[in-house]
């Protein structure tokens, strides 16, 4: 493709989308059409046609809005509907000549909307994921074509260390140094990474992105791989994602089509191309020396680091890997310029953040906030607070890796620095919320249980670890554990967490150790009311039978 | 491939455990402390297989980093200063063998490998009398299907020394792993009997190299099974020669 056959597209699309009165947008990711935005979109779609408004109504399918708690949601010009059943269609396409369909209505001026800020979900409810021309019509590709006809891979690379970006993928490592360490990697081969894997419980930040804003993270790619010199590019994506990854096939096919992948983009000398690989949902496997290991057709399985990917990674080449959040953030960085960028947010964390927000809350869903807004505003103003008029508890955030944060510390603000210092992390954005009625060592527990089923096997600390750090905790859970046990499970934690091989051994203890922290009581309380908790040393003193 | 880096001829100083040591750059510590008579415990490691990290009782400690280090995965650096011994490392080598105890059934008296055994051996090293954790007790197979060989996965620890060594010096890639967490196991071509791999050229090299009384020959009695290990070093030595 060259340059002016984007704009050309660009306003070939506006031009079409001009002649249309109305519009409405369906959400058609997972969470919707789980209850039914597909049948939806079709009713409305027939109704349309039926009434003989085709050429003046525009229907299409688009991102997430939010608000997954209310769906399935639609957008009928600027009015926002909730709880939308299929054979509500007739009555939302007669709503566009006359008044709203009251029942309806979601109010968009509430907090939930207001308080967001949106960088990489600003075309969620806007584009048709599944259209190319509506893509670029929003902007899509405009930031590949100003780096390859405008930008020098170093200046690439020093736009987005000026932006601040660090990793969304858990750890929160500056972007732009290792996008400068990959470039500065020898070797003539090298590939770009986008890690899709999303394992953690409750999480689908990525997922949405994936499944609403294809292209968008297809251009960061690109733009990465210009900047660091590689030539290939693979996203791996769990196979439990069929939505997203039906629509990113279908992008990169559309964009392989139109030459926005493939030999000289936009008249340069620069060659990407994309392929997709599919995880079988381990969570290990978001590890990214286990997720090349995988990609390799091996065993998925982490090594030690150093090396790490940036100078021997996939195939043994130098490899950028990164969150598909981190890459949905460049194109933003690269039009709008890494100055910009770092405006919003706190000193060290720049930019914004999606949080997927579950559990005992009003409003369960996505959300895009600035780094550095206070936990309270997320969990009250955002998320409506805590329903059944119960009192909260705790959050927890980074999901098995992270740990709770407890109501007494609500006013801290989100930010990398500040959930590390309260033991927990920002971790990939999984924000689980808990009531009073919940029970922290019950919590614990489930943690553990999943970092037992999901560890690797690989290293001891880890693999018999947490199958005896799970013990101890269903022990004390159902009342059969005694002091010595909590002294076990803490000695445990320590040694788990020093000594295991990857970052899952490493922070599988965090759930423990955070409710240890903030509600050691309840551990207490659940010891001391057990028949063998008065007696102090519930120590098994098996011996080996013969160590001679 | 037995050393993350490429080992050059340029060599540097550090210090192991107080003691003033040169090396060329590109060993592992693990190598360097070895060399110098200065043991790290290990189980997973061996020389002549690639790095591979699992058995965590190699971990130093590095003056000036936070983090603990695998001995056998770290690259010695100029002026490092490394400490094998203090009583934290002492004690997590103690809990992880604890753990190993704890998690499949390893009866040693009853054991063909009594007395040969690098677990065993490695408990009575430190100190272990007793196991603080739960037995997990589980029920595994004893593979009797090769006619010569046998699998007892009651006393396997997945230190995938027989896996890579299938792999990497036999060149079957017969054995693999499959399964997850505590219920990862030790498997033959796809999951087969032993006794049933195409691929096996039973050349028994897996049984020797075998830490514990996992893979063993037929027809041995209780403590009757020694390894013999030292082909390795051997097939090493020529190989590097020959190249
Ligand atoms: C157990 C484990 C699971 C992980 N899962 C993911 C994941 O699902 N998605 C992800 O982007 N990063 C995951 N990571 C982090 C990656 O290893 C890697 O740091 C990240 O993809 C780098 O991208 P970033 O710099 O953009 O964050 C995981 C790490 C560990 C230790
Ligand atoms: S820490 Fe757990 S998941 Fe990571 S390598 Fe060790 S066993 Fe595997
Ligand atoms: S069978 Fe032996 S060599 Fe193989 S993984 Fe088990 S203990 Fe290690």
């Amino acid at each position: 493709m060259k340059p002016e056959e984007l704009t050309a597209m660009a306003e070939k699309a506006r031009k079409q989308d001009a002649h249309f009165s109305h519009h409405i947008h369906v959400c058609t990711e997972s969470g919707c059409v789980s209850s039914q935005s597909d049948v939806l979109l079709k009713n409305i779609t027939d109704e349309v046609q039926r009434r003989g408004l085709k050429s003046k109504v525009c229907v299409k399918g688009v991102g997430c809005m939010g608000l997954c708690c209310n769906g399935p949601l639609l957008k009928a010009d600027d009015t926002m509907y909730q709880f939308v059943k299929p054979e509500d269609a007739g009555a939302i396409v007669d709503s566009l000549a006359s008044t709203p369909v009251a029942e309806l209505v979601c109010d968009t001026k509430q907090p939930f909307f207001a308080r967001q800020k949106l960088i990489v979900r600003e075309n969620a409810g806007h584009i048709d994921p599944e259209s190319l021309a509506d893509c670029v019509a929003h902007g899509a590709y405009r930031a590949l074509l100003k780096v390859l006809t405008s930008m020098t891979p170093q200046q690439v690379i020093a736009e987005v260390s000026v932006s601040g970006l660090r990793g969304r993928g858990g750890a929160g490592f500056p972007t732009g140094l290792k996008w400068a360490t990959v470039s500065k990697a020898g070797g003539k081969t090298k590939y770009v990474i986008c890690n899709g894997d999303e394992g953690d419980p409750g999480a689908f930040m990525d997922r949405s992105v994936m499944e609403g804003d294809p292209h968008r993270v297809l251009e960061g790619m690109a733009i990465g791989a210009y900047a660091v010199g590689a030539g290939q590019g693979i996203i791996y994506v769990r196979a439990e994602y069929p939505l997203a990854v039906k629509r990113l096939t279908r992008a990169i096919n559309q964009a392989r089509r139109e030459g926005l992948l493939g030999h000289g983009l936009f008249g340069s000398n620069f060659d990407f191309n994309v392929e997709i690989r599919l995880g079988a949902g381990a969570f290990v496997c978001g590890e990214e020396t286990a997720l090349i290991a995988s990609v390799e057709g091996k065993r998925g399985m982490p090594r030690p680091r150093p090396p790490y990917p940036a100078n021997s990674g996939l195939h043994g080449c130098p490899t950028l890997i990164n969150n598909v959040e981190t890459f949905a953030n460049i194109p933003a960085i690269i039009e709008r310029g890494g100055k910009w960028f770092a405006t919003i947010g706190t000193e060290k964390s720049k930019g914004t953040k999606i949080f997927a927000l579950t559990g005992k809350i009003k409003n369960t869903g996505l959300i895009e906030v600035p780094m550095g807004i206070p936990l309270r505003e997320i969990i009250y103003d955002i998320a409506g607070g805590i329903p059944d008029g119960k009192a909260f508890k705790a959050v927890q955030t980074g999901g098995p890796s992270g740990g709770c944060i407890p109501a007494e510390h609500l006013d801290i603000t989100v930010d990398y620095e500040s959930l590390t210092k309260l033991g927990s992390i920002m971790g990939s954005g999984g924000m689980i919320v808990m009531d009073e009625t919940s029970n922290m060592v019950d919590v614990a527990r489930f943690f553990m249980e999943f970092c037992m089923t999901e560890s690797c096997g690989k290293c001891v600390p880890c693999r018999v670890g947490t199958y005896e750090m799970h013990e101890l905790l269903d022990r004390i859970c159902k009342r059969q554990a005694t002091m010595a046990d909590l002294n076990l499970l803490k000695e445990l934690c320590d040694m788990v967490k020093q000594t295991s091989l990857c970052g899952l051994g490493q922070s599988a203890p965090n759930p423990v150790l955070s409710t240890l922290r903030y509600f050691e009581n309840e551990y207490l309380n659940l010891i001391q009311s057990s028949p063998a908790g008065h007696t102090g040393d519930g120590d098994h003193h098996v011996a080996l039978e013969v160590l001679s | 491939m037995n050393t993350p880096v490429d080992i050059t001829t340029e060599s540097i100083t550090l210090q192991i455990d107080d003691k003033d040591v040169s090396c060329r750059k590109g060993e592992t510590v693990l190598q360097v402390a070895r060399e110098n008579g200065i043991d790290i415990p290990t189980l997973c490691y061996m020389e002549g297989l690639t790095v591979w990290g699992g058995c965590r009782l190699c971990m130093v400690e590095i003056a000036g980093s936070p983090k603990l280090q695998a001995a056998c995965a770290t690259v010695c650096m100029e002026g490092m200063n490394i400490c094998t011994k203090s009583p934290r490392l002492e004690n997590y080598r103690r809990m992880i063998v604890e753990l190993l105890f704890a998690e499949r059934n390893h009866v040693c008296s009853v054991c063909v490998s009594n007395g040969h055994c690098e677990l065993q051996s490695m408990a009575v090293k430190l100190g272990i009398d007793h196991v603080r954790f739960a037995y997990r007790f589980p029920h595994l197979e004893v593979d009797n299907s090769h006619d010569r060989m046998r699998m007892d996965h009651n006393r396997c620890i997945l230190c995938s020394r027989c896996v890579r060594v299938c792999a990497e010096v036999e060149g079957a890639h017969t054995k693999d792993i499959k399964g997850r967490g505590v219920l990862a196991a030790i498997i033959h071509d796809l999951d087969q009997n032993w006794g049933e791999s195409s691929t096996c050229t039973s050349c028994g090299k897996c049984v020797n190299i075998c830490p514990t009384g996992a893979l063993t020959h037929r027809g041995t009695a209780v403590g009757e099974m020694t390894k013999k290990t030292t082909f390795l070093p051997y097939l090493t030595l020529m190989r590097e020669a020959q190249l």
